[in-house]
Order: structure tokens, then sequence, then C-alpha cells
């Protein structure tokens, strides 16, 4: 009956082996009027990266993309981190979750 | 309202997959309707409680506490559901045996029902903490109440239905081989909530990614379609994982198949509860 619990014991124990994140390279994507800017945004490819999205609206958005696997909620007139990459070079799409006819950007890793 | 009606019935789908898998799971357990719909009542509230506290959460963990939340969330749920297919593993046999004998109440199951419950509220409540936050931005951004509700309905509906779908497709596997399908079905949900936890950790930078993309069948199947997302819910598809998702996948369905076969080995005279198992009229009033 005990195994269960053990389910959690190599999971946790992996938090503990984090890089420190300070030194990544950072961008930031505006989200005004449920549109990006930038709707391109050009990163290096095989870098992992900080990625820093600023939601200037008044109502709140995913920021989300299926292509590079991120979802994060972000609040009205506030901003999220989230972390990215390495990726391998291409094109890869996000979008806001909660505007999708309008809120579409492209992540161009070369 | 058609994008209402998209968003609210990719999100509804995700749970109802869930809770759907859950029913089948608790087959014939006495007052199981009522374990479900308090779940869902649970989750429902649980869901505006953490929209409101969303600002809140946000803030924790110097930024990473929506990723933290998430993937707390996620495992407890791996917990439960790890509780409930090893429990049902090793008490499966008398279970099935009052099935027999009762017909319509087993009263066996309902110790773990308890924790299933729990499994259907977090399902809920993750999928509706974001629908309550797209809605409540709808309602600022003046759709008017007629595209709110009907969408809501329509996405609701959708959502439900596809549910009842696979609720009862599952109903026609047939009773010597029900419960080991749904126990096997609850064992892959668990690996690809355990994969979407360690996503979260990753996107947080709280755990390293082990590679993130260790291969890419987006092509295939994107993680964006339809299809991608059912299979995501149902067996943890994922098209580009990163390589410590598949060690979160692989330690779960290990733990948890490994447990369930230790312990059906361990049951006295597991072949005896197959032979048992009810006629077609007897199971027929389990629905």
């Amino acid at each position: 009956m005990k195994h269960p619990f053990l389910v959690a014991a190599p999971m946790l124990l992996a938090l503990a082996g984090t890089a420190a994140a300070n030194d990544l390279p950072e961008y930031t994507l505006v989200i005004k009027n449920h549109v990006y800017q930038p709707s391109k945004l050009k990163v290096p490819a095989g870098t992992k990266f900080r990625l820093i999205v600023n939601n200037q609206d008044a109502t709140p958005e995913e920021f989300e993309s299926t292509d590079f696997n991120r979802e994060k909620i972000v609040l009205p007139n506030s901003s999220i981190t989230v972390y990215v990459g390495p990726l391998r070079a291409g094109n890869y799409g996000f979008f806001g979750d909660f505007h999708q006819s309008t809120a579409q950007g492209r992540l161009i890793v070369e | 309202m058609p994008g209402v009606a998209l968003l609210v019935f990719r999100e509804v789908m995700e749970a109802a997959l869930i809770v759907s898998i859950v029913c089948a799971a608790t087959r014939g357990v006495a007052r199981r309707g009522l374990y479900v719909a308090t779940g869902i009542g649970l989750g429902i509230a649980g869901a505006l409680l953490v929209a409101m506290g969303a600002s809140l959460i946000s803030r924790l963990a110097s930024g990473s506490g929506q990723e933290v939340f998430n993937a707390c969330v996620l495992l407890s749920a791996v917990l439960m559901i790890g509780w409930h297919v090893v429990w049902m593993s090793s008490h499966g046999r008398e279970l099935a045996q009052q099935m027999n004998a009762v017909g319509s109440a087993v009263k066996a199951g309902s110790s773990s029902l308890t924790l299933l419950l729990a499994v259907v509220a977090i399902a809920v409540l993750r999928e509706g903490s974001e629908i309550v936050l797209f809605l409540y931005g709808m309602a600022i951004g003046g759709i008017g109440t007629v595209g709110l509700t009907g969408g809501m309905a329509l996405g609701v509906g959708g959502g439900a239905l596809l549910g009842f779908a696979l609720y009862f497709g599952l109903l026609r596997i047939p009773m010597k081989h029900f419960f080991q399908v749904t126990n096997w079905m609850l064992v892959l949900l668990a690996s690809g909530l355990a994969s979407t936890a360690a996503r979260f950790f990753v996107q947080g930078d709280l755990l390293p990614s082990w590679g993130t993309q260790v291969w890419d069948t987006s092509w295939l199947l994107s993680n964006g379609s339809l299809g991608g997302q059912t299979l995501g819910i149902l067996v943890g598809y994922d098209a580009s994982p990163a390589g410590i998702q598949l060690v979160f996948y692989a330690t779960t369905l290990l733990l948890l198949a490994g447990g369930m076969q230790w312990l059906n080995r361990a049951a006295p005279t597991p072949s005896s509860r197959t032979r048992s198992l009810l006629p077609d009229p007897a199971s027929e009033s389990l629905r």
C-alpha cells in the first residue's frame, strides 16, 4: 500500500538538481489589445532562454504554445516568466488562448 | 460565441474524459453518482477560488507559483489514482464477489471512492479555473449575455457529450475484462498527468529538462489538434516531450503497473474472480 507514495520520492529528489538561471538570455513579449508585440520573435537555436510576457490589457490572457509546450496565465497589467528551450532550429507558433483570433505569434529559432 | 464555445469545449472535454474514466472505474459502487456529483461540485467551487486567488498564486515561489501549484495538484491526482488502482488490485476479488452477490450495491469500493472523488474535483478545478478567467475577460470585453451563455452551453454540452460517449463506449467492454481495462486506463492517465507535472516544473525552471525535445511527432499528431489533446489526456501523448517528462511518465507507469501486478499475484486464486463474474442481466443493473 506504500507504493503510491514512492511515486513522489524520485520526482521530488530530482527537484534538488536545478541549476541557477540568472545568466540566461531574456526576451520580452508584450500583449496589447489582444495582439502580441512583436508577433515574430527571433531566438538562437540550442539555447535555453527566459521569456517575459507582459500583458498590458485589462483582461487576463493565457500565454500558450502547443509547439514548444508552454502555458501560463498572464493576469491583467502584469508579467509572467517562462523558461523555454533549448530548441532546435525552426518555426514555432504561440498564441493567447483566450483571444486566439488575434493573439498569434511565432518564435523563429535559428 | 464560437470562440467561447471552442475554448470552453476544450477545457470541459479534458475534465470530462477524466470523469468518464473515473465513473467507469467505479461502476457498480454504491452511491457513486453522489460521489462524482460532489466531486464536480467541489471542483467548480475550487475553480472559482483558484481564479479569484490567481494573482496570489502567481506571485508565489518568486513568480513560479502557477507552475508549482499546477504540478502539485497534478501529482496529488497521480497519488490518488495510484492508491486506487493498487487498492483495487488487492481488493478486486471481494469486490467482484460482492457485485455478484448483491448485484447493484457494492460497498467495498467506497473507501477508495473518496480518493476518486478528489480526482474528479481536481480535474474540474484545473480546467474550470481557466474557464472562469477566460469568461471573466470576455465579460469585461463586453461580449454580451447571449454570446457568453450560448457559448458556455455549447462548450459544456459538447464536452460532456464526449465524456458520455467515452463512458458508454467503455461500458461495452465485457465484464470479464472491465476493471482490468479501466485500471489500465487509470494507470496511463496518471502517467500522463505525472508527465504534465514535470513539464510545469521545467517551465518554471524548477527541474532540469534532460533534453527539451527528445523527439518530435507534431507532423503526425500535434499537441494542439483535437486528437492530440484527447490522447494527451487518455495516455499522456506529447508530440515533443522533454526527457524529464519521460522519466516521470515511466516512473509512474512502472510503479503502478508493478504494484498492480504484484498485488494481483499475491491475492489468492485471482482466476476465480474473473470466472465468478456476473451474467449479463446483473451487469445491466449496474449501470
